[in-house]
């Protein structure tokens, strides 16, 4: 089964979370939303392993053992 | 409103048994003359069984109900002799066009491939389709449809079912030895039954329209999410026969359905839709809320529920009538064999099996469907519109754009009946799976349908390709023609040969949708499904796989 990687696969973490930051910059909370939601569907459709995608879902709500 | 169809008055005749006061046992009794119920009629009456139909009204389906039927459907109307007329009337199409905002973001062509008999769909409105169906059923002397004429109660007892049936005369009582209780989503039977129908409502309204205009839109699906002329919301425009177009809208939880329905409030909204010049006339309109729910089991002792009785799913997909027809086309066959005492009761409880797994796999597909159309919460409508934007640009968010995933056949993957591969094979013709068509030219010089030669019976079907059909293999279908389970066999070459019975696979599409080899043999269903397939013939395995398709 494909596992999700939780290990650090950033040359640079924080250029990453900076440009992510970037991204919304003077964006309404909706329009925020509305981009968060393109990324995620871009980055799932990028992955394209629904195994992989579902151990993401279940990490990002909290609810891995 | 504009009437472009003139509904017909069945006349109520009181029956024998009321007159006299007899009470009579048929073999069959169908509870609801709509589309399910006349189709199951139809079937029992070309197998040669009397059928009593029962309905609480006088006329067709009035109003604006079903639009699209899809292949499957039309198949199983054609085994039964009557797609013609509805293939004639109706519309054929097959390209669906999906608009966010005033541009196009996905198109698809329901059936890219060529040499089918039956088209990939029709639009025509439901009353023409139970007109038809109610010709065809009285044209074959064994159908007795009694109008106004209602169930009262059913019970199952003693190995019978009574019925109190009301009548324009009071009440009488008849007995069956099976009822299919094909009275629509509001079942009574249902309740008579203290059966639970569950699943989810959708909080949202839809105005359905029928407009009468002469308009050069093309014949396919246009479907818009937030249009200009509907901002916010979604809208459908479908063709139907005779310039009728059907439109829906989609109004919201909270819009009032008396005050939608008014004239003065949908003309506008057509006018914005269709342009301030195009003239049209209203036909029907109503408000809807749609709902996705089923039946736990479709078999209670001798009485089966088939047909929006026994599954209701919302109109975005056709998966309503669509997957009515299949389950009549699964039970009538088994309930025939049951009745002429070749299989065992047991056969029966694979009709539930095998439709409540379709059931599920509309009402996953409807629910779906739905809740993109119609997002419950605010994060899915962000995910919705976030898609939608996408699909302008991007092709993979195309596929996840969702106007109505459209009627398609179930194949009965997991069912009992099937004997399982031990051969390998390539292509969707699994066990369990619908036949596919392939164009055949007969020895008589004709060219057909492998769709027109499978059903009524079990068919088997052996690939010659090229080779002589070995004469022990010739003999032992001759003997299977003559069996307890008779099977009519179809040998396919892929050249003339002149020898009687054969088909030549003249385009080679049998070879090509079946995988074939010389020796493949196929088994199918008096439903056309595909009981079990080989990659040579065994006359042994062939009885065996008989007997378990007829749940011995
Ligand atoms: C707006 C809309 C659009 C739709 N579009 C499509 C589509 O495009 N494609 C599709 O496949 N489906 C569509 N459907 C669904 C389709 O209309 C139904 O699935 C279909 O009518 C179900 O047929 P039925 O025979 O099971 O039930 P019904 O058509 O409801 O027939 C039941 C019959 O039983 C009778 N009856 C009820 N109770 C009793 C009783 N106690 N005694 C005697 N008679 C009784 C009724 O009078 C009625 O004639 C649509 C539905 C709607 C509302």
């Amino acid at each position: 089964m494909a596992q999700l990687i939780t290990e650090n696969r950033f040359s640079s973490p924080d250029a990453f979370y900076e440009a992510l930051i970037e991204t919304h910059r003077d964006l309404t909370p909706e329009q925020s939303a509305k981009v968060n939601a393109k990324l995620i569907l871009l980055l799932a459709n990028h992955i394209g392993d629904m195994e992989v995608l579902q151990q993401a879902m279940i990490v990002a709500r909290g609810e891995a053992g | 409103m504009l009437s472009t169809y003139q509904y017909p008055t069945f006349s109520y005749r009181p029956s024998e048994e009321q007159r006299t006061g007899t009470v009579k046992r048929h073999p069959v009794v169908i509870v609801g003359a709509g589309p399910i119920g006349l189709t199951a009629a139809l079937d029992f009456a070309r197998r040669g069984v009397p059928v009593v139909v029962l309905d609480d009204d006088d006329t067709v389906s009035i109003g604006s109900r079903a639009v699209c039927y899809a292949k499957r459907a039309l198949e199983v109307w054609n085994r039964l002799g009557s797609s013609k007329r509805m293939i004639d009337k109706g519309v054929v199409w097959k390209v669906g066009k999906v608009f966010h905002g005033d541009s196009q973001v996905y198109q698809f062509d329901l059936l890219p491939e060529p040499d089918h008999k039956i088209p990939a769909f029709i639009n025509l409105q439901q009353y023409y389709l139970e007109e038809y169906l109610i010709d065809d059923a009285m044209k074959t002397g064994l159908v007795d449809i009694r109008w106004k004429t209602r169930a009262l109660s059913v019970r199952d007892e003693d190995g019978r079912v009574v019925i109190q049936a009301e009548t324009p005369d009071g009440v009488y009582q008849l007995e069956a030895d099976w009822l299919i209780a094909c009275d629509g989503a509001k079942s009574s039977i249902r309740k008579m039954l203290g059966l639970d129908f569950v699943g989810q409502v959708f909080q949202d309204r839809f105005l359905i329209a029928d407009v009468v205009m002469k308009a050069d839109f093309p014949a396919e699906r246009w479907f818009w999410f937030d249009p200009p002329f509907h901002p916010k919301q979604s809208t459908l425009l479908h063709m139907q026969a005779d310039n009728v177009w059907r439109i829906d809208f989609q109004l919201g939880w909270n819009a009032d359905p008396e005050e939608e329905k008014k004239p003065e409030r949908v003309i506008p909204r057509l006018k914005a839709m269709l342009g301030e010049k195009t003239e049209f006339d209203l036909e029907w309109v109503s408000v809807y809320t749609f709902q996705c729910r089923r039946l736990e089991q479709f078999r209670h002792g001798r009485v089966f529920f088939a047909g929006d009785a026994a599954h209701q799913v919302s109109p975005f997909g056709a998966r309503g009538a669509n997957s009515g027809v299949p389950d009549t086309d699964n039970l009538v066959w088994k309930l025939k064999l049951v009745m002429d005492g070749v299989a065992p009761d047991s056969l029966l409880d694979t009709y539930s099996d095998e439709r409540v797994a379709a059931a599920k796999e509309n009402l996953l597909n409807s629910t779906r469907s739905t809740d993109f159309i119609t997002p419950k919460s605010e994060v899915s409508r962000t995910f919705r519109d976030a898609a939608l934007e996408l699909a302008a640009t991007q092709p993979f968010a195309r596929s996840l754009v969702n106007s109505g995933r459209l009627s398609t056949p179930t194949t009965y993957a997991d069912s009992r009946l099937n004997t399982p591969d031990e051969d390998g094979f390539q292509g969707a013709m699994v066990p369990g799976a619908p036949a596919t068509d392939a164009p055949l030219e007969f020895t008589d010089g004709d060219t057909g349908w492998l769709i027109d030669r499978l059903g009524g019976s079990f068919v088997g079907v052996y690939y010659a390709g090229s080779n002589p059909v070995p004469a022990d293999v010739a003999d032992a279908m001759d003997q299977q023609t003559r069996g307890r389970i008779p099977v009519t066999w179809i040998v396919v070459t892929d050249r003339r040969t002149g020898a009687p019975g054969t088909a030549v696979d003249y385009k080679g599409r049998f070879r090509e949708r079946y995988d074939a080899q010389p020796g493949t043999t196929y088994l199918f269903r008096p439903d056309q499904h595909v009981a079990a397939r080989w990659r040579r013939f065994d006359a042994a395995r062939t009885t065996a796989a008989l007997t378990r398709a007829i749940g011995l």
